[in-house]
């Protein structure tokens, strides 16, 4: 009984939607619009995510040590750090490698080389760059580098920090990056509300045309449910079309803007995210066009159903 | 049994549509309520269906009190009751055969049983070769015809139609009454129709309640129209 019932709903559903032709097809459209939306938003913050991470990478804190500080205990340093949970990674560079690095810089200016001929020996120290997992952890390991303990164990060697130096940057670019992502928060809220109800009060239209026909399944004696299940299968149908049909659109979409705009996003490449991320964006997609378009019916039917 | 129990029914601007309507009407009758357009006829029928509820008084189906019956089981107790109206109302995205079916398949009825009423009662009402038409495609007396399948199919105690010829030609007018005085007659359906056709009421030889301003001011076993 319950699974006639049932195969009767969905089999009505499916009648009405393919039988409403151009009320079908404008919902399916408006729907497509929305999903494109969502999708964008998708896109959106994988971009956003992908230039934090670019613009996160490119801060570091260089300790530098004194000349006279013995390799070894740099690397002892170097090792303390890297067990720290919040340091991505230490690079060491040598008092060599600073050497030459430092002659590169200055190839063109002859003032500086002869200078440091003149002094005849190394004068720079090693370094260590360090990057930790998250901006605003920085103080922590600057903090721990600079402590009492750390000069207990290898004596006075740290010549300097440049974090201080680089502090407001740093802090500015932390508020920066926070500010974006709970921005980028709100526009997608922004966004997908909007949308739903777009989407939300064409379906309410679509079902207004059929307010007549409800009142009638009432005194011809259909329960509500019985009325209100074919109108949900075709909302979910709705949601289902304008979820392919979106879905196809990103591909040439994403194909063109990937190309077009890789090297303008630093790298980041939309149509190879699209691809490897398709079960995840087809999810997304498909559920929120299910969803809208069942909630979406669901409610515009109750108006209807006070016979 | 139908039985109005004093009804009245006083719209929200104050104007009364039903003035204490006392009515009984026994199994197997054809009952035609007469009278001039806003004398009641309809609001006494919507009364009956629970589509409007009255102010005073109370409306018995056998022993449901019709008022009393919650939203949520209503189309249990509607189904007991086949319902025409002067505009039809089919299902327009439906074709005949499917507006029928639905009725069937609403009442959660057997696929069979759906299989093999369906074609029956488009037979009765003169529609076999028309079953796959939509709506659209029928005239109004093929629609009205489709309408009565759809009220009988679920073979009701019952049928009420309110003014059922009231936009059809005198051929399609005298098709209907046909079919509707077959079903009471054959069957033993009750009818309850409203109308303000003379010809239908004089010709039928049957009960005629007639109203005025919300109140029953004649009542006759083998009425007349007389207004």
């Amino acid at each position: 009984m319950i699974g006639t019932t049932l195969q009767r709903i969905i089999t009505s559903g499916a009648k009405n939607f393919t039988r409403a032709g151009a009320v079908s097809f404008a919902t399916v459209l408006i729907m497509t619009v929305t999903l494109l939306i969502v999708g964008f938003l998708i896109f959106l913050s994988a971009l956003l995510t992908h230039t934090l991470g670019l613009v996160q990478d490119k801060v570091d804190v260089n300790a530098y040590f004194v000349v006279d500080a013995s390799e070894q205990s740099v690397l002892s340093i170097k090792k303390d750090l890297e067990g720290l949970p919040e340091v991505e990674s230490v690079i060491y560079k040598s008092r060599d490698q600073a050497l030459v690095e430092f002659k590169e810089r200055h190839a063109n200016d002859q003032l500086t080389l002869q200078a440091l001929e003149e002094l005849g020996e190394n004068p720079l120290g090693a370094s260590l760059a360090i990057k930790a997992k998250d901006p605003s952890q920085y103080e922590g390991i600057v903090n721990y580098l600079s402590g009492d303990a750390m000069a207990a164990i290898s004596g006075d060697i740290i010549d300097r920090i440049n974090y201080y130096q680089n502090k407001t940057v740093i802090d500015r670019l932390t508020g920066a990056i926070d500010t974006m992502e709970k921005a980028g928060l709100l526009v997608v809220i922004l966004f997908a509300a909007a949308s739903v109800i777009i989407a939300l009060a064409t379906i309410r239209l679509a079902i207004y045309t059929a307010r007549d026909e409800i009142s009638v399944m009432r005194l011809v004696g259909a329960s509500n449910m019985y009325i209100r299940g074919p109108f949900i299968v075709a909302g979910i149908m709705s949601g289902m079309v304008a979820a392919v049909i979106a879905l196809i659109i990103f591909y040439p979409a994403t194909w063109y803007a990937g190309a077009a705009l890789s090297s303008w996003l630093g790298g980041f490449n939309l149509f190879s995210y699209y691809l490897s991320n398709f079960a995840l964006v087809f999810g997304i997609l498909m559920g929120s066009g299910i969803l809208i378009g069942a909630l979406a019916s669901w409610l515009a039917v109750r108006r209807y159903l006070r016979v | 049994m139908i039985y109005f129990d004093r009804v009245t029914k006083i719209h929200r601007d104050g104007t009364p549509a039903l003035d204490g309507v006392t009515l009984k009407v026994e199994p197997k009758e054809f009952v035609s309520i007469v009278g001039h357009s806003g004398a009641g006829k309809s609001t006494l029928l919507r009364m009956l269906m629970a589509e409007d509820r009255p102010t005073e008084g109370t409306v018995f189906f056998e022993d449901i009190d019709v008022h009393a019956v919650p939203r949520s089981s209503l189309h249990h107790y509607r189904r007991k009751i086949g319902m025409v109206f002067q505009d039809y109302r089919l299902i327009p995205h439906k074709t005949a055969y499917e507006n029928i079916a639905f009725a069937m398949e609403a009442a959660g009825r057997h696929q069979d049983e759906i299989d093999s009423d369906v074609p029956h009662v488009l037979a009765l009402v003169d529609l076999a070769d028309k079953a796959w038409h939509f709506p659209h495609q029928l005239s109004g007396g093929e629609q009205q015809r489709v309408a009565i399948g759809r009220a009988i199919i679920n073979q009701p105690e019952v049928i009420v139609a309110d003014e059922p010829t009231g936009n059809l030609d005198p051929v399609n007018t005298y098709e209907i009454m046909d079919i509707l005085k077959k079903i009471n007659e054959l069957v033993g359906t009750t009818v309850l129709i409203t109308t303000h056709n003379k010809g239908v009421v004089d010709s039928l030889g049957k009960r005629v309640v007639t109203m005025e301003r919300g109140r029953i001011i004649r009542d006759d076993a083998q009425g007349q129209y007389v207004l």
